[in-house]
């Protein structure tokens, strides 16, 4: 029977019925104070890249452009990550009230929800509820409206600039930064992107003030955060847990007692192998003890029956379909690292061609232009470093 | 003028003719039509007045967005990790079974298609898949000779809360 | 303007804010590799070749796509550096068919010579081709594609897109499937392609070249049977020399004619003579359109009138704006003058059977090899122009044939159809025609020369965009009357995308123009997508200076005054516009679809 070492948290599911007052309550605070409140908070992003939420907002705030935007980027395609979709079914009115002060500070009349085209099955009651959002703003004479714009089935679409490129109409490859999204982002306007369950965050932390969040978690990583647990385990499904816990806390309460290996944050992040279970803490990069990773919540179990080679078979497979297919290290990266750990299994090149894959991985990883191609080599390295001799026998 | 001219006019009467219209567009024509004819395209193209070859580029960037003929039904069964170890590929086999048809193929009567698809978002309820939009997760062979044979029958496909889950 | 200081290479350096870091490395001469990049296009920032570390920073940097800060520390050699190019380039080779000792690119690849910097080594990744199906489009008889060579740099999308505005090439799918494409798939010659081959020209392997007539043109010559007729272009001698070893901006006009009869061509003509025939019918017509339109009141005639030299141009109005073909010149160009004058009054007066002639013709241009096979172009009764060569591929004949070009004596054209003015010349230039158009038109309504010094019309030079020039009509010739005090609004595009606005500000009624050059390249002819490799904009301006130095060094400089033109109005057309040119120098266009 899985333990319960964590402390489950109900922060973000909570159903909270008072959507419209802490909107309103919110919104007649000065900015300036709000901001404060998040960067307090130590708010990041929880879509994994984890950049501060308060001073993505004052950036944009502070930036000139006849237009703003704000996006809520739902556009959840990490494999093992499945909490943006529970989070806008159950609790959409705390996004769109997260969406709806952004807009205020940083003068945005227009924002969108970024749907993948696999949750479109959401498209009717999201829009039923905006409808009753609007009632709202349009109440409290705010201008402001939220559109949903719905994706068609491209995982890169979730790097906030290949989603800008998908909303205007074009392939959803990821532009050069700079300029960055709160310069220059949707139709090169100052534009907020955040994730689903940072605006979810923000609600919270708007309704109940900057201390309470800043009490949990650690250091860099403050704060509660949406797991979505899948693989081998008895209990798989989504939980708010506190921000800094250790992996074998995490296998003890979540595993089958036989796990050998924990994915931290989908195909793009850690594997972490059963050594390093005790050691390894779930946060953004900070001054953990030990290895610290960062993760989009993404948690996926594989107990020792399973091969961590048809593990990684399987992500590279994935990133090969998935990359945009425009800069070089990741269209042709990943092919090679695919047909790359198939021809070591087949005998076809010797063991000593898995180092020139890590090679070639870590040059991805430092040359690639966006999100994907740098975050191959996470999932790659890790497996092959830590699972070498499942990779050749 | 032929229901694909009329139907993207339409589209584009709705979404307005800017490039931000270009993937609503699109996404109607394919719930209409289930894929995106040439013939459709052009209209696209011309509607919007950009080229024919930047609306073929754009919609075979997105998987969801065929630019070949579909069955009334697609079934897009999720390949992606989690859903692997559940067993996918068993459910693969018994859809092939059932429909007679192979990944990738449309049966002869237009009524299925059969695919794969990367992560559905579904993983704590592998093996998973979407039929048209709606999701069917936690399936067993049982469930999908279910689902297959009612909606051979014709019957309406299901929802997220369909008994069939 | 603000600067920015920052450190490359140790070395301290002060660039105007904005300027990249590639562009910033080039002005302390450090160079940093690129395929991606071209200084035409947009940036991309998609192949990371150029990538550079920046101290401090874990990630690479791309130098094509990275503004300089201040500051910054940046280093474009280090170990980090070099083994992460090194890597690309290696990616890059394992998804490219490296046939290069078939390849028409040999020598002139991009991803060949820093393959051969970088010593990729023999320690390859697998061959990602030999997996891949792959199809080779060679049906248009213009440009040749071949995906098996692509490195999906896209420079030929921007170039299709950005700079012509056209549209006929894509990228398409994603991942490991993505390429470049064109609608659906389908080969070049059935989408809206104009042929114009800028994309051909930056290309940086053999994934887009001409379809190339080389072996077809050694045939012809080696075949006793057959007499040989070649004419070239006005912007090939002053690009030639660039393919063959030579610094930008040489006129190699006279070592041309010399290589092409060392080559054996037996009559060595110039398209010259024809681009001046050309501006004797289109000038003509211009005026007999103001009068249609301003005297007559003709409904059926149309202003402004556009030139029609330009195949690309012409393709691109059949299928952008079929509206206005009725303002298109109805005079051919040069080249199908020229043809069509070969094979009737040339082979009667040299005495040789139409039929017993090849006629060749060497162009800066791609589309004038489809031009060429237009089901129209047979005036003559035979295919007016047989073969049409590339200047690039002029130059590989050069070599095959071992000629020593840079030593060689400068020779005349034949007599006959060789003679040329300065105006013919400055048809390859932007601007060109116009001015040549100008020079005659002028002289014949006025009796008097172009109020220009030295006839240089110099609103309607330069590399401007779109140029706009106003010439006040005064005391005209009595059969001109009807001009006096008319302004006559000119009007100069090159490049389509250029075309596009003047087009469409034509179409909205916010111009009123009467005439209108447009060049489907950029530059013009100099800059035509036959032209050699590189072609950039310091490039087209070395071209372009060398043009109009041929023009100023020609004794004539007004295409009327051509002897060879007034002969042959004498013994064979007797007039302009008269029936004989309807029959032979004139053409009609064909509606395209644009979708």
């Amino acid at each position: 029977m899985p333990k319960k070492n964590l402390k489950r948290l109900d922060l973000i599911f909570k159903n909270e019925h008072d959507g419209e007052k802490v909107l309103m309550k919110t919104l007649a605070r000065p900015a300036q104070e709000i901001v404060n409140y998040l960067i307090i908070s130590g708010l990041k992003g929880r879509g994994g890249a984890g950049y501060p939420t308060g001073l993505k907002w004052k950036l944009a705030s502070e930036a000139e452009g006849e237009m703003k935007y704000v996006i809520c980027n739902a556009d959840e395609g990490e494999p093992g990550t499945f909490k943006d979709r529970e989070i806008l079914s159950q609790v959409p009115n705390k996004v769109l009230v997260g969406m709806a002060v952004c807009a205020k500070i940083i003068g945005a009349h227009q924002g969108f929800i970024y749907l993948r085209g696999e949750y479109k099955f959401l498209l009717q009651q999201l829009n039923d509820v905006i409808d009753d959002f609007h009632v709202w703003t349009n109440k409290m004479g705010m201008d402001f409206r939220v559109n949903i714009f719905l994706g068609s089935g491209a995982y890169i679409c979730g790097e906030e600039t290949a989603l800008f490129e998908s909303m205007e109409g074009f392939r959803g490859e990821p532009r050069n930064k700079p300029p960055f999204p709160t310069q220059a982002g949707y139709r090169g306007m100052p534009t907020v992107i955040n994730n689903v369950e940072t605006l979810a965050h923000a609600f919270s932390i708007f309704k109940y003030g900057p201390e309470m969040f800043k009490d949990l978690g650690v250091q860099d990583s403050r704060g509660s955060k949406v797991f979505s647990v899948s693989g081998d385990t008895p209990i798989p499904g989504i939980y708010e847990l506190e921000f800094g816990m250790s992996v074998q806390k995490f296998v003890e309460d979540f595993g089958d007692g036989d796990a050998k290996a924990v994915q931290v944050g989908g195909a793009a992040g850690f594997c972490v192998p059963r050594k390093k279970f005790v050691n390894t803490k779930i946060g953004y990069q900070g001054k953990l003890t030990g290895e610290s990773l960062p993760t989009g919540g993404s948690m996926m179990i594989f107990n020792s029956s399973r091969s961590m080679y048809n593990v990684l078979h399987n992500y590279l497979d994935f990133f090969v379909e998935e990359s945009c297919g425009q800069c070089t290290p990741c269209r042709v990266g990943t092919q090679q690292l695919l047909l790359g750990i198939e021809a070591v299994k087949k005998g076809e090149r010797s063991s000593d061609y898995l180092n020139r894959l890590l090679d070639l991985a870590e040059n991805m990883r430092v040359t690639a232009k966006c999100g994907l191609g740098q975050s191959v080599a996470n999932s790659f390295s890790s497996i092959v470093e830590n699972f070498k001799e499942e990779m050749i026998y | 003028m032929t229901e694909t001219v009329n139907l993207v006019k339409s589209l584009a009467d709705k979404y307005g003719r800017y490039h931000e219209s270009l993937l609503p567009i699109l996404q109607g024509v394919v719930q209409e039509e289930k894929y995106l004819s040439e013939e459709a395209m052009v209209e696209v193209a011309r509607e919007l007045d950009i080229s024919a070859a930047r609306v073929f580029g754009t919609a075979s960037f997105y998987s969801f967005l065929n630019t070949k003929p579909m069955g009334e039904y697609v079934i897009r069964v999720c390949k992606t990790i989690t859903c692997m170890m559940h067993g996918k590929n068993i459910i693969i086999q018994e859809l092939e079974k059932n429909l007679k048809i192979r990944v990738g193929e449309t049966s002869h009567d237009g009524k299925f298609t059969l695919l794969e698809t990367n992560c559905l978002g579904q993983c704590h309820k592998g093996p998973a898949m979407l039929i048209n939009d709606t999701p069917y997760t936690d399936l067993t062979l049982e469930k999908i000779r279910d689902i297959i044979q009612s909606l051979k029958k014709g019957d309406l496909v299901g929802s997220i809360s369909n008994p069939l889950n | 303007m603000n600067r920015v200081n920052l450190n490359i290479d140790s070395i301290q350096v002060s660039v105007a804010q904005g300027t990249t870091l590639l562009n910033a490395a080039k002005e302390l001469k450090i160079k940093i590799p690129t395929l991606c990049h071209h200084e035409d296009l947009c940036v991309a920032g998609n192949c990371r070749v150029c990538v550079v570390e920046q101290v401090g920073s874990d990630r690479l940097l791309p130098a094509c796509a990275t503004p300089v800060s201040e500051g910054m520390e940046i280093r474009t050699n280090s170990l980090k550096v070099r083994n992460a190019r090194k890597t690309v380039i290696d990616l890059l080779v394992s998804e490219h068919r490296a046939d290069c000792t078939r390849c028409f690119k040999n020598g002139n690849c991009e991803l060949q010579q820093l393959s051969s910097e970088y010593l990729i080594g023999e320690d390859s990744y697998i061959d990602l081709v030999s997996l891949k199906e792959y199809t080779i489009d060679y049906f248009s008889p213009s440009i040749i594609k071949d995906d098996s060579k692509c490195i999906r740099c896209q420079r030929c999308v921007r170039t299709c897109d950005e700079l012509q505005a056209i549209g006929a090439l894509t990228v398409a799918y994603k991942g490991e499937d993505m390429k470049i494409s064109s609608f659906f798939e389908k080969p070049m010659y059935e989408v809206i392609c104009t042929n114009c081959g800028q994309c051909v020209n930056r290309c940086p392997t053999g994934a887009l070249v001409e379809h190339n007539y080389i072996d077809e043109v050694w045939a012809a010559i080696s075949n006793p049977n057959k007499h040989v007729v070649v004419q070239t272009a006005p912007a090939v001698r002053i690009a030639l020399g660039e393919a063959l070893g030579m610094p930008p901006g040489n006129i190699v006009t006279g070592k041309m004619v010399g290589a092409l009869r060392r080559m054996g061509f037996n009559s060595v003509l110039d398209t010259d003579f024809t681009a001046d025939l050309t501006i004797i019918e289109e000038g003509n017509e211009l005026l007999q359109r103001l009068k249609s339109v301003l005297v007559d009141k003709n409904p059926d005639v149309h202003l402004p009138m556009t030139t029609s030299c330009s195949p690309g141009w012409v393709k691109y109005i059949e299928h952008m704006y079929p509206d206005y073909l009725p303002n298109l010149s109805t005079a051919k160009s040069p080249q199908q003058m020229f043809g069509a004058l070969a094979k009737t009054y040339y082979a009667k007066k040299m005495n040789i059977e139409p039929e017993d002639m090849v006629s060749v013709s060497v162009m800066p241009c791609t589309a004038k090899k489809y031009e060429a096979n237009r089901p129209e172009m047979h005036s003559s009764g035979y295919k007016d122009v047989d073969l049409v060569l590339t200047t690039r591929e002029l130059a590989k004949m050069i070599q095959q044939a071992g000629i020593g070009f840079e030593s060689l004596e400068n020779e005349e054209f034949d007599s006959f159809m060789g003679v040329s003015s300065g105006a013919g010349v400055i048809f390859g230039a932007t601007g060109g025609v116009m001015e040549a158009a100008l020079r005659t038109a002028y002289e014949v309504v006025t009796g008097r020369e172009v109020p220009f010094k030295g006839l240089n019309i110099t609103p309607v030079r330069g590399m401007d965009e779109v140029k706009e020039a106003t010439i006040k009509i005064e005391d005209a010739l009595p059969e001109w009357d009807f001009l006096n005090g008319v302004e006559l609004k000119t009007c100069i595009a090159h490049g389509l995308a250029n075309a596009k606005i003047v087009m469409d500000k034509v179409k909205n009624g916010e111009a009123s123009y009467h005439f209108i050059e447009i060049m489907a390249c950029p530059g013009g002819c100099l800059g035509g997508g036959g032209q050699p490799i590189p072609t950039n904009a310091a490039i087209r301006q070395q071209r372009s200076d060398a043009i109009y130095r041929e023009d100023t060094g020609k004794p004539i400089r007004k295409s009327h005054e051509n002897p060879e033109i007034i002969k042959l109005y004498k013994e064979f057309l007797k007039k302009p516009l008269g029936h004989k040119s309807h029959e032979l120098l004139h053409t009609s266009y064909t509606e395209r679809n644009r979708y």
